[in-house]
């Protein structure tokens, strides 16, 4: 598979998890694990452009794919403009959900450049945060679509 | 939470799953997503010994026009339902269930064979497909045969889909102008519907319910009361009766019945125009 | 300069939003073995056996170790701590990191594995077959209670302590004697599961040559770890290094000495390899303690006018399995507020604390101040109702002070209250929030017989921060002081660096600590740097919890830095030939007065402290001076908070529609932060109140462990907040700061509660269970339909 541009090639269980593959083997720790039901979102990266739970995807199902984590959104140095809205607005604190929703959102805005905030809260509504009440993390995400950065998800 | 191990077969054509389901028998189980699959492989509630992921089946991937109806491929995932615009057009409420399943990242990777195949009383997809009388197309040893929705789900997680066969196409009939609604109740977002009912008004109306029984359910009795021509109130009265819902935290028998009631009340005045 | 109260973005934000940011799982060190826990499936049962063979023979399995093997290893000097032993009769049953012979709640650990991966470690815990005997299990306070079976089989009842804090007796029933108004109210405040986003975890490294242990831990308390390691371990403390790396979250959760600590350290010493666990998230309902559990009971008594005249309050609070670190003092954390922001002239509070063969539980964001504030405005509500007035006039009538400003006012409940300005904070957030119009749509709904009803709810909370006085948590037996620790030193290069005791985990102490020095020292914020988390780097420390970190370690930092401005002034007088009485600090520069062009940077100073070439006689080398600041009082943050709803009556689903919350913490370092913190605990709140409680069967199993079940509420299901501040400064400290971290949590809980109450209260309903999930709302509809009590 290609992450984040590079061609990493390897072998795996079958049953590794794409997360673990990501993590353990290829050390892009950046994408976390939140829960064990595919329901937080901490571990959201895009195959293919798309934001997926890659804890709930086999490592061996993205064969071939083109996968982007938190480590392959800045550039350059030059933070990514989501990264840069969330850390305008204050959208995170202890910083464990946080690639998981950079994630998620800048496929949300691939999707629906303009969003409203009610659309930007559907839009996460896979993503869960327990230090910002989601105030700052929705407002970050509409500053960044304001700013027509679009997401420019890979 | 972590799969136990198991053998992986990765089929590069639908014969060839079908080969890979006859060779390991009950051992095999196929993935399309994963995503009704990996989370029960997590808690070791699913350890399947082999695994034959037909996940990139991209031929299996497509929304037709198929005349009367629309055909999609197995293999399509919820967000391409959910933004179709063939769908959006000739079967909107396919189009809206599909982007009531799970939350995006789930949809992008979820595929509507696999949702359909799982059939869990408790999702979206079978719902919609019992009220819009749809079908799926199955393929076995013994070729393709077409199973209606009313006979798709026979227990509890089981279908009418055999062990050596696949499900390849989902088939749902046009209903271009026909009223629709999707009731969908739950206390977050992205968790499955505690009741849910969809309803078709086309000419007929049917409505189905969600999570009120072992399986996905056609609400029967609203169905029978419509046809003899009760009114909205008196058939919404019926809607919990001749299912078996579950109890859980979200909520017991009684709750489940009188949401059921307030649920077809409220999808037969939205699919009616009211 | 002013730094101080300008919002400024945070430094710790760049490595956390580029995935830099390491927290404990991140770590990876080479020739790991991985710790698998072998769990309990049985909430109380006898261990006649354990099978180890088949996860022994499994590949890449490396040790395994049951509960009476480590017990014969002989790996404890003393069971796990509790350090808070509130009556000196507690009843503290020994608590090792496995059991041996009983298990006390489902979860708890009876053997581990030690494999060489993460995946090897979850296939060989599977493989441990132990056998177990079941024995009657106690699921809940009120089983606690009647006793017939107990949670502990060599203990004779469940009650764990009696504590009371009755300052005058007479006084009380003469109060309720004397009272033309009372109300009586039970509250559940259910177990909730903390949920910090990031699950615990441990990384232990042995450097057997020496003897040295660094254990890396997901933990808000490194430096309680470290003392608590060595007392339980038997290892010396001077050989440990704990070290906090990024932590996810805690919100109490991560302040606990847990058995995957003390068997990962254990364990690493004794087999001379790095030893690491990482918490599943629905292991962790069982692994990591959890919070509330209490069963509330107040009274209120008042006049005629609804003038308070007394106040009773008794609790039994619900301790799990065993005492863990604050397990028997979290009550009485909440024991003083019970009066919450009103004059209450009598008042009488007492606990008794129980065993269940449940998890144990401790701190949890406010920990026993949510409590105490959710029963207080609960029953203000109730009282309201009983005497004929809004909730907002029953509050207003109340307030302490008369709901003007005050400093240093006695409370009933023994304390002293630092400051407090409660009227003009209730207006601010009526005005905010509209009330007036609120109430008039509120009532257009009622006289439509719309089925979707509106609600409003009050709740002006007070709580306590900056633990805390040393001398105060004496009086109460707990174990250990509560003054915070600082270095500041100025580099050769004219850069600081700040050594902090605060253990930060989301707070955004390298921010809030470097604008505290840039004010005092005149630097650029971005000039400090922030030591901190690390005991070989910041060796004296008490760490982050109860809103301290500010009020204490921050007032530290401050303190501190004068101390480097007086001795710097002697450096600079020095050497510009002055008197120090005769040089003026400002913006960074100490100038003689009247001789402008006589002025030196605080930077050469340093530089010239460094090189000590020209220093007063007798002055030590080096610019860098040290507070340990022990705070004379707590400190009372206060607000008012409303909430709106609105309930669907034919669903029983409740919709937050609106939040409006008007905060007082004092001065402010960084009003974004404060504000971030402000928004997270509302919520946080508001999720007890709506969506979450850990739920039990009636043998001790934990019905909904995982995200599934377990509703941790996403973006959808909360509204944008309306946020406002009234500013009250503290008098416990020179920095007038009070403290932010549990503010929200302490005010929303009850505020929500209140306003799903006041939607129904056409129906007769008073009270609802939390939380109030649909299910619970409908029934108590139907039940007021069909006449019955809600």
């Amino acid at each position: 598979m290609t992450v984040n541009g590079q061609s990493r090639a390897g072998d795996v269980e079958p049953r590794t998890l794409l997360v673990h593959y990501l993590r353990d083997d290829l050390e892009l720790t950046g994408t976390n694990i939140g829960c064990d039901t595919s329901s937080c979102g901490a571990c959201t990266v895009h195959v293919g452009g798309e934001s997926v739970k890659s804890c709930t995807m086999l490592a061996v199902q993205a064969r071939g794919e083109d996968v982007t984590t938190i480590e392959g959104m800045a550039t350059n140095g030059e933070l990514h403009p989501m990264q840069q809205a969330f850390m305008e607005c204050h959208g995170l604190q202890c910083g464990y959900c946080t690639p998981g929703m950079i994630m998620a959102a800048t496929s949300l805005l691939a999707e629906n450049p303009n969003p409203t905030e009610a659309e930007v809260r559907e839009g996460l509504e896979g993503n869960l945060c327990r230090c910002t009440g989601y105030h700052n993390i929705v407002k970050a995400v509409l500053q960044a679509a304001d700013g027509g950065t679009n997401g420019g998800a890979s | 939470m972590i799969p136990a191990t198991f053998d992986y077969v990765e089929a590069e054509s639908a014969d060839a799953a079908l080969a890979a389901l006859a060779q390991h028998g009950d051992e095999a189980k196929l993935m399309a997503g994963g995503h009704s699959l990996i989370p029960l492989m997590r808690f070791r509630l699913a350890t399947p010994g082999v695994i034959v992921d037909i996940g990139r089946l991209s031929d299996l991937s497509y929304i037709n026009d198929g005349g009367d109806h629309i055909a999609i491929g197995a293999l399509t995932r919820h967000m391409a339902v959910e933004t179709s615009d063939l769908l959006t057009t000739e079967v909107p409420l396919l189009a809206h269930v599909a982007s009531q399943v799970g939350d995006p990242s789930v949809r992008h990777r979820g595929t509507i064979g696999g949702s359909i195949a799982h059939g869990d009383p408790a999702s979206d997809l079978p719902a919609a497909l019992l009220a819009l009388q749809g079908s799926v197309v199955v393929k076995g040893p013994g070729g393709e045969r077409v199973i209606p929705a009313g006979e798709l789900f026979t227990g509890f997680l089981e279908t009418a889909v055999g062990p050596d066969e696949m499900i390849t196409e989902v088939r749902v009939p046009k209903v271009p102008g026909a009223g629709w609604s999707y009731q969908k109740f739950n206390r977050r977002a992205q968790d499955w519907a505690i009741v849910g009912c969809a309803a078709v008004a086309n000419g007929s109306t049917t409505v189905s319910l969600v999570n009120m029984g072992p399986t996905p359910i056609l609400a029967s009795a609203v169905n029978d009361a419509l046809a003899s021509g009760a009114d909205v109130d008196a058939a919404s009265a019926v809607a919990a009766q001749g299912t078996e819902p579950p109890e859980d935290l979200n909520g017991d028998v009684e709750y489940r019945t009188a949401l059921a009631q307030v649920l077809v009340k409220r999808a037969l005045t939205e699919a009616s125009g009211g | 300069m002013t730094v101080m109260g300008t919002p400024r973005l945070r430094k710790e934000d760049p490595k956390l939003l580029t995935g830099e940011g390491k927290y404990v799982d991140d770590l990876q060190v080479p020739g790991q073995l991985w710790m698998g826990m072998v769990r309990s499936p049985m909430a109380h049962a006898r261990i006649n056996g354990i099978d180890t063979s088949a996860a022994e023979a499994a590949d890449g399995v490396h040790a395994v170790y049951t509960g009476a093997q480590l017990n014969d290893m002989g790996l404890w000097a003393a069971p796990l701590p509790c350090a808070w032993p509130v009556t000196p009769d507690m009843v503290n049953p020994p608590h090792y990191p496995a059991a041996t012979d009983e298990v006390h709640h489902v979860g708890e650990i009876v053997a581990v594995v030690l494999a060489d991966s993460r995946y090897g470690a979850a296939d060989a815990a599977e493989l441990v077959d132990v056998d177990y005997e079941p024995l009657p299990a106690v699921a809940s306070i009120e089983a606690a209670r009647d006793g017939s079976a107990t949670a502990h089989s060599d203990l004779e009842s469940n009650k764990a302590y009696h504590w009371p804090l009755i300052p005058d007796p007479d006084a009380l029933e003469a109060a309720f004697a004397n009272a033309t108004h009372t109300v009586k109210a039970e509250f559940v405040q259910q177990r909730l599961i903390p949920s910090a986003m990031e699950p615990r975890g441990v990384l232990a490294i042995p450097s057997p040559a020496g003897g040295d242990l660094t254990l890396y831990s997901a933990t808000q308390v490194p430096h309680i770890l470290k003392v608590m390691i060595a007392a339980t371990t038997g290892l010396p403390e001077g050989k440990l290094r704990i070290v906090a790396p990024a932590v996810g979250g805690g919100f109490g959760a991560k302040l606990n000495i847990n058995p995957d600590e003390i068997l990962a350290a254990t364990l690493a010493n004794k087999l001379s390899r790095p030893v690491r666990w990482t918490e599943s998230r629905s292991e962790a309902a069982f692994s990591t303690h959890q919070g509330r559990g209490q069963i509330q009971t107040i009274e209120l008594a008042a006049d005629a006018d609804g003038k308070l005249l007394g106040c009773r309050v008794h609790l039994d609070a619900d301790m799990g399995a065993y005492m863990m670190l604050i397990t028997p003092g979290v009550p009485l954390l909440g024991s003083f507020l019970y009066t919450g922001v009103y004059a209450v002239p009598a008042f009488g509070f007492t606990c008794d604390g129980y065993f269940t063969n449940l998890t144990p539980t401790d701190a949890y964001r406010g920990a026993g101040r949510p409590e105490a504030s959710y029963a207080i405005e609960r029953a203000m509500d109730l009282l309201a109702g009983e005497v004929g007035v809004g909730p907002d006039e029953i509050r207003r009538r109340n307030y302490l002070g008369g709901g003007e400003h005050f400093e240093n006012l006695e409370t009933p409940a023994t304390l002293v209250f630092d400051s407090g300005n409660y009227g003009p904070n209730l207006d601010a957030a009526l005005e905010m929030a509209g009330y007036a119009d609120l109430r008039a749509e509120q009532q257009a709904r009622r006289d439509a017989g719309s089925s979707t009803q509106l609600g409003i709810g009050l709740c002006t909370y007070v709580e306590i921060c900056g633990l805390a006085p040393s001398r105060a948590l004496g009086g109460l037996n707990y174990g250990a002081g509560g003054w915070e620790h600082a270095v500041v030193r100025f580099l050769p290069t004219g850069k600081v660096e700040v050594v902090s005791g605060s253990t930060p985990h989301g707070q955004g102490h390298e921010t809030s600590w470097s604008m505290i020095v840039a004010d005092k020292l005149g630097v650029d914020p971005d000039d400090v740097t922030v030591l901190h988390s690390d005991t070989a780097i910041s060796p004296l420390g008490l760490d982050t919890y109860g809103s301290r970190s500010l009020a204490v370690g921050g007032v530290a930092i401050a303190m501190a830095c004068d101390k480097v401005i007086d001795k710097a002034k002697e450096i600079a007088a020095h050497q510009l030939e002055a008197n120090p009485d005769d040089l003026e600090f400002d913006a960074g520069s100490f100038t003689v007065k009247g001789s402008p062009d006589k002025t030196m940077p605080i930077q050469s100073v340093a530089f010239g402290a460094f090189t000590a070439h020209d220093l007063p006689d007798d002055m030590e080398p080096n610019l860098q001076e040290q507070v340990t600041f022990d705070p004379p009082n707590f400190a009372f943050p206060f607000g008012t908070h409303v909430a709106v709803v609105e309930v669907d009556e034919e669903t029983g689903r409740v919709d937050l529609i609106d939040y409006i919350a008007i905060d007082d913490c004092g001065n402010q370092v960084n009003p974004l932060i404060v504000e971030g913190q402000v928004h997270g605990g509302i919520v946080q709140g508001v999720a007890q109140a709506l969506w979450e409680g850990a739920a039990y069967d009636e043998d001790g199993n934990c019905k909904n462990p995982s995200f599934l079940d377990y509703l941790v509420p996403s973006p959808t299901e909360v509204p944008s907040m309306k946020l406002g501040f009234t500013t009250t400064p503290s008098t416990s400290n020179p920095l007038g700061v009070k403290g932010v971290g549990e503010a929200g949590t302490i005010g929303s809980a009850a505020a929500v509660i209140n306003a799903v109450c006041d939607a129904l209260s056409p129906h007769g309903i008073k009270d609802l269970p939390m939380p109030a999930t649909p299910a619970v709302v409908w029934k108590a509809i139907q039940s007021s339909k069909n006449g019955g009590q809600s």
